[in-house]
């Protein structure tokens, strides 16, 4: 079995990003990249299906600019094979991205493509959802288990009031949810080795698809700050605002 | 152009994120349709069609549409979309879930978990985990949305829609639900709860999050937890509320032996009133806390149990 793994680097999850003071962009100027969390967990599955037998390749390949290189190595560190970068300077969205990586399925012919459910810049939840409608395959989003049966994939998927299981056929799209594993750390010889793995460069240009943004930013602000609270001493104390101050409570 | 909303419901009952989307959809021109699919879903119906501002409530009641998966729905609101201008769901999972099938299957872009609509084409939304808000403007002839559901109050129920039943077909048959573990509780959702007591880290187990049932009692509220007490084990999935879990907004949200993450934050820092007990004092979750009580859980809130 062949797996596709899309990653995306993105902020690192303990930065607190502020919007820029013209309000035209985020102010990512000398921040910490990393690979995005969610896909962090995509390669660890991706990488227990190759060490349980069930799998025999592991691709990771992601749309960026050059940059992200940085965080292919990564996914090659934990354990992917090879990586893919489809290199282009736009800030591509969602679907840009979906049509993008329906291209690189088309030529790769993976039977599970695993991504991460949602990346922690842009918040939009979108992409795996989106791949699956191109390319006509099933669906298993928010995953936390996933089991290989035959030729359809057992997935359960964290949901509002709990847990549902699902069968989807192969090939499918399945997208990590937090309690799908705890991803390992990549090992110096494994950071080593990986620098010997091969990642290719296509340009985005050569896969032929429209990837011009849809959406426009037409400023990005900061949220309504909460004004000071206070510390109370005693429990009494706090019940007594809840009732006279904050009136919340009776 | 009309207005398209997808319901969010168990086939018996309407989920009041329902109503939330429509008070949304009040903001663009058009009539407000409802879309109902599901099976044996005449309730879900019958209170669909009693949402103040909703015009038409359309119903694909098939056994396909029973538990709401992504490839069927996608493909039923695909077919009935050329008469709409606007598509929107809530943010639930079954929301997140079928929408960006659907956009993708319009060649459209989705405008995710909007927070404010400031015309029939441009929307506010929070990216970075609501450290920033963006405003958004989408060139697309359709919109598809997901709502916040958190930004908008819930519309009433007291109108009377016209009914139309779909005769809408449609199984790919390359999906098939197996099981479900849906929590069974008598407290209100999260989601839509007025008062919620959330547990941490700081509850060191799954037994101590007793203590915060027994308060939850007394308030009516909801139980939460942080990311960290989750993937403890502590208490099931259903119960994270932060970024990428649950968002929440209720008149009071107490945070016990919480830290604050940003991821945290996120999900519940639009609260009216936050309470933070941790016998930390630098926890970051005291800067977004209207009152903070620096104290031992374990003695603070049984005494708070106590007094209430």
């Amino acid at each position: 079995m062949k797996i596709l793994v899309p990653i995306k680097r993105v902020v690192d999850y303990n930065v607190k990003v502020r919007p820029k003071a013209d309000e035209s962009g985020v102010d990512l100027n000398n921040v910490k990249m990393a690979i995005n969390p969610f896909c962090e967990i995509a390669v660890e599955e991706a990488v227990r299906l190759k060490e349980g037998g069930t799998a025999t390749e592991i691709i990771a390949v992601t749309v960026g600019s050059s940059a992200s290189q940085e965080q292919l190595r990564t996914a090659l560190a934990l354990g992917a094979d090879r990586a893919i970068l489809v290199e282009t300077e736009i800030e591509v969205e969602p679907l840009a991205i979906a049509k993008l990586l329906k291209g690189v399925v088309e030529k790769e012919s993976p039977d599970l493509v695993i991504l991460g459910k949602q990346a922690i810049d842009g918040d939009n939840n979108q992409t795996s959802q989106m791949l699956a409608a191109l390319t006509g395959y099933a669906q298993a989003t928010f995953a936390s288990e996933l089991k290989i049966e035959g030729e359809k994939a057992v997935v359960t998927r964290e949901v509002d009031g709990g847990l549902q299981t699902i069968s989807v056929n192969l090939p499918c799209i399945v997208s990590t949810d937090l309690r799908l594993n705890e991803p390992r750390y990549a090992s110096l010889p494994n950071i080593m080795k990986a620098k010997q793995k091969p990642l290719d460069v296509i340009e985005a240009g050569s896969l032929g698809v429209d990837i011009e943004p849809r959406n426009k930013t037409l400023k990005v602000s900061p949220p309504p700050v909460r004004e000071a609270g206070i510390i109370v001493e005693t429990v009494d104390d706090l019940v007594d605002k809840l009732k006279n101050e904050a009136k919340v409570i009776t | 152009m009309s207005i398209l909303v997808i319901a969010e419901h168990d086939n018996e009952e309407i989920k009041a994120s329902t109503n939330n989307v429509v008070t949304a959809a009040t903001n663009l021109e058009g009539d407000i349709h409802v879309l109902v699919a599901g099976s044996n879903c005449s309730g879900a119906k019958d209170q669909a069609a009693k949402i103040s501002g909703v015009a038409r409530v359309l119903v694909a009641d098939s056994p396909e549409y029973e538990h709401c998966l992504a490839e069927n729905i996608a493909d039923l609101i695909v077919a009935i979309s050329a008469d709409y201008s606007h598509i929107l769901s809530p943010a639930t999972t079954n929301g997140k879930n079928y929408m960006p099938r659907v956009s993708a299957l319009l060649d459209v872009a989705q405008i995710s978990d909007i927070t404010a609509i400031e015309s029939s084409d441009t929307f506010e939304r929070p990216i970075y985990a609501g450290n920033c808000i963006a405003t958004v403007q989408n060139s697309d002839s359709k919109k598809v949305i997901t709502v916040r559901t958190t930004a908008f109050d819930a519309a009433q129920n007291d109108g009377s829609a016209e009914v139309v039943d779909l005769q809408e077909s449609h199984n790919l048959g390359i999906s098939e639900f197996i099981k479900e573990e849906i929590a069974e509780s008598d407290r209100p959702e999260l989601t839509s709860a007025d008062v919620i007591i959330s547990g941490g880290r700081g509850m060191q187990n799954g037994d101590n999050f007793k203590i915060l049932e027994s308060v939850a009692d007394k308030l009516g509220a909801a139980i939460g937890a942080s990311r960290a007490a989750v993937d403890s084990g502590f208490v099931p999935n259903d119960y994270q509320v932060g970024q990428t879990g649950k968002i929440v907004a209720p008149n009071l949200y107490i945070a016990v032996g919480i830290s604050g993450a940003i991821q945290h934050l996120a999900g519940m820092k639009d609260s009216k009133v936050i309470v933070a007990i941790n016998k930390d004092e630098d926890a970051p979750i005291f800067q977004v806390a209207d009152y903070g009580l620096v104290a031992d859980l374990f003695t603070a809130v049984p005494e708070l149990d106590a007094k209430l």
